[in-house]
């Protein structure tokens, strides 16, 4: 007892201060990314050709005339799918030029598929509050049930990181709850496995409604490094309605707290 | 027989074909004299199924591959002769439509699809999870089912407990439902998508498992990694055995209420990972290997944080961890539980921390070393009673030791380039690769075509060999100690599923 004392002593208090003050990223951590098209050639396409997953759309001349909004050949269409996206080195490597650089800042849930799209010198689009009445509902109190259907497992370790002393999710009033009929949402990792798609339709089912929907991670978005195996089914949205986006390979606890916090209307502004 | 060591490649010609009888009574007389099967699996190879055994000899130090055409969609099986292989084998089945005939335990193993095979499949796919399920009748026998969807947030399986009140007779463990298709995929590979796929075959294993195929890569192109890469891999592969054993010592202590190591160890976690993330941006090690090498140097400032941060998380994860020995309540309940018999861990061929636990001194690292562990040895450790109280000890003095191993190379970084190009890949080989992943030995063979090109691309996640492990454990235990057991073991669902 005594000793249990004076380890709770020597551990401390190390709760992290978020979103009251920054959590120190480190400096190789990938982020949101930085993009510029402009000392892009014409006909370069090496960014995208490395991407091992489709997330990026060049930003020069391309045999596709639906590539972008804007047209064929301009160098505003760059563009990275953010949900799509592993945060992996390759395309920042491969590109001489320097057009595609991810800094570190963590910020990236959004509420729509298409506010994952960044293109250069775009606007943030992260994620908004929920609308009045479900945030009256749940803005203090929101249960989520979690279902990893084919997940690796990380997006699932590094969501449980955030029930830790570490980051102390309970006390914003978010808790993982073991049964769906306690829950107000469902926590999705994984890209849908053909194995796991039933199950997770009828956790689904099981949570009462209002609910809500969570994609945490490349693979709950779009498959992630699975995308397109005919064994899954790229993603839940396209299965039920999501309500928050969380990319990452998987996100960084503060990637997922952070998205949960906007949807909560508990921050906002970049 | 051809001879190999880990990390090596060897002409498909080479590799001497036996007949059908001689390749099973091989397999039998290496396994009486100490070797292991560390992979059983078939491929498509110059037209016919082909079954190839890879084994390993912990004494000598090498391995082995032996191979096998299947003319006859009836194979006999060496299960009840070898059980190490009967996994190998229901997988063999499911993947290739071979039938052996006389497996005591013939079912599904991932409710997958056929691989490209000469043969039709056994029976239809069917729906995960449903399948005969062994059956205990009698009066106040019950079963308990459980899954896929557990309590937590953990990883989809099914698990079926033939129960008498609260003592479990046995369970038995459907898997598959992480199934990504990922074997079927590497056909034709490599892909742009492959080396990605490696490093989320179990995401919490991602050096583990990186290192696997980069190696396996590296021996098909002639290429080798510098030594500085293969000491900052062998850094980065023990920060995810840190990171994973100070979980699993935080989670045992939750599982059986004690908290304050529950709470500490929780957050100690995170700082073996977020000094993944320091050497790479991931906390799980993403993008640090390569085929050739790594993508990211070390360099002083690094170093010294490194350092520092290392020598924070001892102190407190000694402090955490030192609670555990110290309360009699939870000794109670870590001692005598979930025990297994070095003898049924030795049969089913049982790996890692898990097996070490039974007093097994097997440790790819030291027996069939790869990387920076030809050069410089870690100690393995082990205990005897093979309870939880042993798997956990065995995770702290692991844990020590990596820590230990860490401060020692990164004193001593050896200077050079952090990648080295490769060419092509041979055609017509194979690449044996082992490394010792947090839970235990990690396979990855390579056969390559006519072209380069994989024609079989066979991963064994240490997983596959443990699930039966966790049955065997549960037998004659407390339901209730199921979850306690069952992390004392913290096997990968994905890593197995594929």
């Amino acid at each position: 007892m005594f000793r249990a004392i004076a380890a709770r002593l020597k551990q401390g208090h190390r709760t992290t201060r978020y979103p009251a003050e920054p959590v120190p990223m480190p400096d190789r951590f990938r982020g949101y990314p930085r993009l510029d098209a402009s000392a892009c050639p014409d006909g370069c396409r090496v960014c995208a050709d490395v991407c091992p997953v489709g997330a990026i759309t060049p930003g020069t001349r391309d045999s596709d005339p639906n590539n972008g909004p804007k047209g064929l050949g301009t160098r505003e269409n760059l563009s990275i799918d953010l949900g799509k996206c592993l945060f992996c080195p390759d395309c920042s490597e491969a590109c001489p030029r320097g057009a595609i650089t991810y800094t570190n800042d963590p910020a990236l849930a959004a509420n729509r598929r298409e506010d994952l799209i960044v293109r250069p010198g775009d606007e943030r689009r992260l994620a908004q509050a929920l609308e009045q009445k479900m945030l009256s509902l749940f803005g203090r109190s929101l249960k989520f049930r979690e279902v990893s259907a084919a997940g690796c497992n990380a997006c699932e370790a590094d969501t449980n990181v955030l029930s830790t002393i570490g980051w102390d999710l309970g006390r914003f009033g978010i808790q993982f709850v073991a049964s769906p009929r306690h829950a107000d949402g469902l926590w999705v990792t994984g890209p849908v496995s053909e194995n796991m798609k039933d199950a997770l339709l009828a956790t689904y089912e099981a949570i009462p409604a209002p609910k809500i929907v969570v994609a945490c991670g490349a693979c709950a978005i779009n498959g992630g490094p699975f995308i397109d195996s005919p064994e899954v089914h790229n993603g839940v949205d396209r299965l039920l309605p999501v309500d928050l986006f969380i990319p990452g390979c998987p996100p960084h606890p503060v990637t997922i707290l952070d998205g949960l916090l906007r949807l909560l209307g508990k921050l906002e502004g970049a | 027989m051809k001879t190999l060591h880990n990390g090596m490649g060897v002409a498909l010609d080479q590799i001497p074909d036996m007949n059908d009888a001689t390749f099973l009574q091989t397999i039998l007389d290496l396994t009486d004299h100490g070797w292991r099967v560390s992979s059983y699996f078939g491929a498509m190879t110059d037209g016919g199924l082909r079954l190839y055994a890879l084994l390993s000899s912990k004494a000598e130090g090498i391995l082995t591959v032996l191979t096998t055409r299947v003319g006859d969609p009836h194979f006999p099986s060496l299960a009840n002769l070898c059980p190490q292989v009967h996994l190998f084998e229901r997988e063999i089945a499911e993947q290739f439509g071979v039938a052996f005939d006389d497996h005591p335990w013939m079912k599904p193993v991932r409710f997958q699809n056929e691989l490209p095979s000469c043969f039709p499949p056994l029976r239809e796919r069917g729906t995960v999870g449903v399948m005969d399920y062994f059956r205990i009748e009698g009066e106040e026998v019950h079963e308990v089912a459980v899954g896929p969807v557990h309590a937590g947030i953990i990883e989809p399986g099914h698990f079926r407990f033939q129960c008498y009140g609260e003592q479990v007779f046995h369970l038995e463990i459907s898997l598959g439902f992480q199934h990504r298709g990922i074997e079927a995929a590497l056909l034709g590979g490599p892909h742009k998508n492959t080396f990605v796929r490696m490093e989320t075959t179990a995401g919490d294993t991602t050096i583990g498992h990186g290192q696997a195929y980069a190696m396996a890569i590296e021996a098909l192109t002639g290429t080798r990694a510098s030594a500085r890469a293969e000491v900052i891999r062998g850094i980065a592969l023990e920060l995810e055995r840190l990171a994973n054993h100070t979980g699993d010592l935080g989670a045992i202590a939750g599982d059986v209420g004690y908290l304050p190591t529950a709470s500490f160890c929780g957050r100690i976690r995170g700082d073996f990972l977020n000094m993944s993330a320091l050497l790479c941006g991931s906390r799980f090690g993403r993008g640090l290997i390569t085929p050739g090498g790594i993508r990211f140097d070390l360099n002083a400032t690094l170093i010294g944080a490194l350092r520092q941060r290392l020598a924070a998380a001892r102190e407190d994860l000694s402090n955490a961890v030192e609670l555990l020995w110290n309360t009699p309540s939870v000794m109670g309940r870590l001692e005598n539980t979930g025990a297994l018999s070095e003898k049924d861990a030795r049969s089913i061929g049982l790996v890692g921390p898990a097996a070490r636990a039974c007093g097994i001194n097997y440790d790819v690292r030291r027996d069939l070393p790869f990387g920076i562990y030809r050069l410089a040895q870690i100690p393995v450790v082990t205990a005897g009673t093979g309870d939880v109280h042993a798997r956990t000890m065995v995770r702290w003095l692991e844990a020590e030791k990596s820590m230990d191993f860490i401060e020692e190379q990164i004193g001593q970084l050896p200077g050079g380039a952090i990648c080295t190009a490769g060419g092509e890949l041979a055609p017509n080989h194979l690449a044996v690769a082992l490394t010792e992943g947090w839970r235990g030995e990690i396979c990855h063979v390579a056969i390559t075509d006519g072209t380069g090109r994989f024609a079989r691309y066979k991963i064994t996640d240490p997983s596959f060999h443990n699930w039966t492990g966790l049955a065997f454990a549960l037998r004659g235990q407390q339901i209730s100690d199921f979850p306690l057991c069952n992390k004392s073991f913290n096997l990968s669902y994905c890593g197995f599923d594929l």
